[in-house]
């Protein structure tokens, strides 16, 4: 089954792409559309009739050469199908809200075709995607890591006309590619080090990279994070972090169906795949892992600052991923991978949906994208107003706090910032928390901005606003209910107690009671009844304690109240938690205020908002008067884009013109030429005369007689 | 069929006879019968050495299809092809069928033309199979001369200096060759390459002229040879030729060039430098590593700031020999079997690229990149087509260029770190330059008035894409189509080298190289 719903989008893709000829345009993308949705059916019984066990399928052999043997092979695992039930259920739904979004476009001219092209790229990205996820060696992840490359190049690049969109295609690969650079040598080590690149091997062999050390450029390096690091920065390209991040905000260049699916639920969350599918290796590298967390912080400060003033609408949401990233890898960083994966699988919900509900803004603004030219639309258009109330709830993390009630950002996000503090990263904590406050700020800005205040810009415009048809609505609304509900539903799955985790992926944990064996089937009931009843609890960390007195003290170990800690070794079940990692536990056992202090910076960060966008109006723009110099640099993005040009383009393209002009032509030419100085004019002129004469002719006779020559002797000399 | 091997090699020459002596006038129906016999000719070569791939043993690592004649005075005729060679020969005549057909527009002198195309084909296939040394040597000579009047007769403007030029480099180089090749029968008293092949040269040090040389016979003999293969590759430093003869040639010379000649270098590295002088290469390794790793980077920065679409993808040629080169002196498994797969991988798509130019070229007569823009409008075809080179030629996975790139890399780390680092950062700079070009070319808008006229290609022009894209994409997906057969050869060679080295590593030679 696994296999058919992976080539299934490939398939579409091809039907769309280049049978649209013969079956017309109309029916080519309802197959792909159809195909996707059957596609996202399939994923969702994968995932929810997946039972841990890790499945290995292979279809045929790769490449093989000496030692290394790779194929191509899928492993269902339930980090697998999570990314299964993310990546189709966006793409689906995607493909659906594009018949309305990209139906007419402005950008094309009468009678050009593009939709099916269109199409054909979206699912030929979800099948990249899907190879990328399921892969069970490192090259077929690269395989799909360089496939959604391309698609996304090809997707950014869309409205080939306009110079930006090249641009903007071209960087995106580029950058991209200077993270996979990392990600190749890790790879190159890794074979090196382990001989094999297949997960399997290289997770059994992660205790030996521990205490190896390799010669790598100049000096010596701890193999694993060596390693660790190297793949790392492959993430870093792909997920847009911090010094590889500059191409994400030009892709927008995109259409928004494009920015929805790919630069927001699905391919920018590769590198957080990453880092988790490799949890055995990043569990003995602590110095790699903590320069992840350290990395991830900042970007997610970074790109909040530079949210925070950014008129255009999908800037706002890109650079909002952006940060939203940072907080995935500061989760891995710290070793809670699974807060990682809940926060990935939540924020492709909201995160899809407020780019979806984005793309209905500009489609009823007639494809206006400045929010300065907004305001005052929520009677226009209701229903888009209502999405992009759910997704900013959800992104800015509103529920109760103490409970496990609220929206799904608000779980998910709260579980990395308690993780950040309990993996003992202050600063982490500290950068996320305050990024919160930022998230919350930027995020309602462009609430009252778009939807609310005084209509600004075009006045025929805004009259003619109108909301979206039924295609583009409903997967907002389907957005809608996982943006609500997803968080609440997996908490326990992702961030429960040990055991509920264990069982989720697979890993197998054990008991870490210092008492009797006696208690064994008590204490497991017990547990179970526990989480089976979290969602309710008021506060986890009381009920528990209530809990376990009500059954008196049989379960007071070492690690408070908890039974249960994981037990795989690396390789066993989709994730490998260390024996020495307690972030989970610790997490669920910070302080109180530490564990409302998110919800504190949200609180804070919607008043400012608030009365910067509705109270006072014109306090947005004294500041900016008054603190020029601060807001020209956030608005400006830091200058990255300036410095980068500045130090790497220039210099580049200066060095070769110096090296084709000076090193080519002065000094090889000058060189080698200076030996043949008189020859070649020499026999230039003779070459000269012999146009006009028959030297040609001879010379063809006398490859000819060679020829004859050899011919005659292998003839003639065979019957001696 | 016992003479396999000689009647793939020489049935094209025979039809370049037959057009020679038969074919008379310049009118229209000679012309066209000169196309018809060559592409006929080239078509039946291409479809009895299939029999080639379908008989050959890659279990058997020594030489079949073997062939040994007598021939004048006292020297052999003897061909073979094995599990490293046998490819290049399947290349050879699959490329060829190909570049007769694009050069189906040609006007002037269309049977010269097709005769030369004709005779270089045996030369090529002779080079490929050649099992013996003078033999060998006149192949790879004689198929200077009908490439030298490609360029010479049917390039461009500044033809003549190119033509020149390109003769000029390989000829110094060959003349190197010869004399090594005169102190190894000196030496070995055979010309057998088979022979050679398990002889082993005297790899004492000495001093000449005051210079103390490492390795001795070997190293000298190694450096002879190296100077005749790397002008051919061609490597940094002595790429220049490259680029300039490419520019002049007409498409299908380039094709040729870029898809079989270019090979001629790497395989004599495989047959002759690696298993015959093992202590010279490892003596040059490092060296020749370097060398690789600057041309990557070099000539990709060069290529990066190029106005003529042809010298960029010249220059990018050089930049994938390097890889081939790094490959091959990695001296690992990984290291050759990637070498010899990115130079059949080359071989498509590098031609593919050619004929993209050749194809914009034919209906503007312009190679300069700024005189087009937004071809994708009117284009869509074409622009696919080259969207999916330009992919194969940035080593995307799936297609044919990641897997030799890959291996080579992953060959290269294990021998040198520092190598593999430089050489890896070719990645981003081959992005730079390849998107650059398409960028330029295809996307945009369509504003330049010169263009609007332009038409999508013709069927012919799709028919001769299809089967480099399906090459392309089969060899990206299964590699083991090649690997199996080159598989058993390269990890033979690896192991006759490593065991020549560690043989060289008892006598007292050893600890000479071991202290430089």
């Amino acid at each position: 089954m696994e296999t058919i719903l992976l080539f299934t989008p490939l398939v579409g893709a091809l039907i769309c792409g280049f049978g649209h000829r013969f079956i017309g345009e109309k029916a080519a993308i309802v197959t792909a559309t159809a195909f996707l949705f059957f596609t996202a059916l399939l994923s969702w019984i994968t995932f929810l009739t997946f039972d841990g066990e890790t499945r290995i399928i292979e279809i045929f052999r790769w490449i093989e050469s000496g030692s290394l043997s790779t194929a191509w092979q899928f492993r269902v695992d339930r980090l697998t199908a999570i990314m299964l039930i993310v990546i189709t259920t966006v793409s689906a739904l995607v493909h659906l809200y594009s018949f309305g979004y990209m139906d007419h476009d402005p950008q094309w001219k009468e009678g050009e075709s593009y939709k099916p092209r269109f199409f054909a790229y979206l699912s030929f990205f979800t099948f990249a995607m899907l190879m990328l996820v399921t892969s069970d060696n490192l090259v077929q992840m690269f395989f799909g890591w360089e496939g959604v490359g391309v698609a996304s190049y090809l997707l950014i690049g869309f409205y080939y006309r306009k110079p930006s969109a090249g641009a903007a295609a071209m960087k995106a690969f580029i950058v991209n590619r200077v993270g996979d650079f990392g990600f190749a040598l890790g790879i190159f080590g890794l074979f090196f080090l382990t001989d094999s690149i297949n997960f399997g091997d290289i997770f059994a062999a992660t205790p030996m990279l521990a205490e190896t050390t390799v010669s790598f450029l100049w000096t010596e390096w701890n193999a694993a994070n060596l390693l660790a690091f190297l793949l790392f920065v492959g993430a870093m390209g792909k997920s847009a972090q911090l010094i590889l991040h500059t191409w994400l905000p030009d892709a927008m260049e995109g259409p928004t169906p494009v920015s929805a699916l790919i630069h927001a639920a699905t391919m920018v969350t590769a590198g957080v795949f990453l880092v988790c599918r490799m949890s055995p290796l990043m569990e003995v590298a602590p110095q790699a892992t903590a320069f992840i967390t350290v990395l991830g912080a900042t970007t997610a400060f970074f790109a909040a600052t530079v949210g925070l003033v950014q008129t255009d609408i999908k800037r706002v949401i890109a650079y909002s991923t952006c940060s939203q990233l940072g907080y995935m890898f500061v989760a891995a960083g710290v070793g809670m991978y699974s807060a990682a994966m809940f926060h990935l699988f939540t924020h492709a919900f909201f995160k899809a949906m407020l780019f979806l509900g984005a793309g209905s803004v500009i489609h009823a603004m007639h494809h206006e994208q400045d929010m300065m030219n907004y305001g005052n639309l929520r009677k226009k258009i209701p229903y888009t107003f209502a999405a992009m109330m759910i997704g900013t709830l959800a992104i800015t993390g509103v529920g109760i706090p103490l409970t496990h009630i609220g929206f799904a950002g608000f779980l998910s996000k709260d579980a990395i910032i308690e993780s950040a503090y309990a993996g003992g990263s202050m600063y982490g904590f500290w950068m996320l928390v305050i990024a919160a406050a930022m998230t919350s700020f930027y995020s309602w800005r462009l609430i009252f901005l778009t939807f609310y205040g005084e209509a600004r810009g075009n006045k025929h415009t805004h009259d003619h606003a109108h909301e979206s048809p039924m295609v583009m609505l409903i997967p907002l609304g389907v957005l809608a209910v996982g943006a609500v509900l997803a968080g609440m539903v997996w908490y326990g799955s992702f961030f429960g107690h040990a055991d509920k985790v264990g069982k989720f992926y697979g890993i197998p944990v054990a008991e870490a009671s210092a008492h009797g064996e006696g208690h064994d089937d008590h204490a497991k009931t017990e547990a179970h009844d526990d989480h089976g009843h979290s969602d309710d609890h008021g506060d986890a960390h009381a009920a528990k304690d209530d809990h376990a007195d009500d059954h008196g003290d049989a379960h007071a170990d070492d690690h408070g109240e908890h039974h249960y800690v994981f037990a795989g070794k690396p390789g066993e079940g989709a994730l490998y938690i260390a024996p020495d990692n307690h972030v989970l536990e610790d997490a669920h056992a910070t302080h109180w205020l530490v564990k409302v202090s998110p919800f504190i910076a949200m609180v804070l960060g919607f008043l400012l908002s608030y009365l910067f966008y509705i109270v006072k109006p014109d306090l947005p723009k004294r500041l900016a008067e008054q603190q020029q110099p601060l807001y020209l640099f956030l608005k400006n993005k830091w200058y990255f884009d300036e410095l980068y040009d500045w130090i790497f383009v220039k210099p580049a393209l200066a060095l070769g013109r110096f090296l084709w002009k000076r090193g080519d032509g002065g000094t090889i030419d000058g060189f080698l030429n200076g030996l043949a100085m008189g020859v070649i004019p020499f026999f230039t002129r003779l070459a000269g005369r012999a146009q006009s004469g028959y030297i040609f002719t001879y010379a063809f006779w006398m490859v000819l007689g060679i020829a004859a020559l050899v011919t005659w002797m292998s003839i003639g000399g065979g019957s001696h | 069929m016992d003479n396999l091997l000689s009647i793939v090699t020489f049935i094209p020459a025979l039809a370049a006879v037959i057009l020679a002596i038969f074919l008379r006038g310049e009118d229209e129906a000679a012309q066209r019968n000169a196309k018809y016999v060559a592409l006929f000719a080239t078509t039946i070569t291409f479809l009895v050495s299939l029999g080639l791939y379908f008989q050959f043993d890659p279990s058997n690592t020594g030489f079949q299809f073997l062939e040994e004649r007598d021939w004048l005075m006292g020297l052999k005729y003897k061909m073979g092809v094995d599990g490293i060679s046998v490819l290049f020969v399947l290349l050879t005549t699959f490329v060829m069928p190909l570049t007769i057909l694009c050069s189906w527009d040609v006007k002037t002198r269309v049977k010269e033309y097709m005769i030369a195309f004709l005779l270089l084909e045996t030369m090529m296939l002779g080079v490929f199979m050649a099992l013996d040394l003078v033999l060998f040597y006149l192949f790879f000579e004689a198929s200077l001369i009908p490439m030298f009047l490609i360029v010479g007769i049917w390039g461009g403007k500044d033809r003549i200096y190119a033509s020149f030029k390109f003769f000029l480099y390989t000829f110094f180089g060959s003349v190197l060759m010869l004399v090594a090749m005169v102190a190894m029968y000196t030496d070995a008293g055979t010309t057998d390459i088979t022979a050679l092949l398990s002889h082993s040269f005297s790899a004492g040090s000495f001093d000449v002229l005051g210079i103390h040389v490492v390795g001795g016979m070997q190293t000298l003999m190694f450096l002879a040879f190296f100077a005749s293969f790397a002008v051919k590759m061609p490597m940094w430093p002595v790429h220049t030729w490259l680029p300039d003869a490419h520019v002049q040639a007409p498409t299908a010379g380039s094709v040729v060039l870029a898809a079989i000649m270019l090979k001629m270098g790497g395989y004599g590295f495989l047959r002759f430098s690696l298993p015959m002088f093992p202590v010279g290469a490892e003596v040059m390794t490092d060296v020749i590593l370097w060398m690789s790793a600057i041309a990557i980077v070099y000539t990709s920065l060069v290529a990066m700031v190029q106005e003529d679409m042809k010298k960029l993808i010249a220059y990018s040629s050089v930049a994938h020999m390097g890889f081939v080169t790094m490959g091959i002196f990695a001296m690992n498994q990984q290291g050759i079997d990637g070498a010899i797969f990115q130079m059949l991988s080359h071989g498509f798509i590098s031609a593919a690229l050619f004929l993209c130019v050749g194809v914009i070229y034919d209906r503007m007569h312009t190679r300069d990149i700024d005189a087009y823009g937004g071809l994708v409008i009117r284009m869509p075809a074409y622009a696919l087509v080259f969207m999916f080179f330009t992919m194969g030629n940035v080593g995307l996975p799936g297609t044919s260029g990641f897997i030799g790139e890959f291996l080579t890399l992953m060959g290269t780390f294990q021998k040198n770190t520092w190598v593999a680092f430089v050489a890896t950062s070719g990645v981003i700079f081959s992005a730079g330059y390849a998107l650059w070009l398409y960028r330029r070319v295809v996307f945009g808008d369509l504003i330049k008035g010169s263009l609007k006229t332009i038409t999508d290609m013709t069927p012919r022009e799709k028919f001769i894409f299809a089967p480099l894209v399906a090459m392309t994409l089969i060899l990206g997906v299964y590699p083991a189509l090649v690997t199996d057969i080159i598989g058993p050869s390269t990890a033979a060679l690896v192991d006759n080298v490593n065991q020549s080295l560690a043989a060289a590593d008892t006598s007292p030679v050893a600890t000479q190289i071991a202290s430089h």
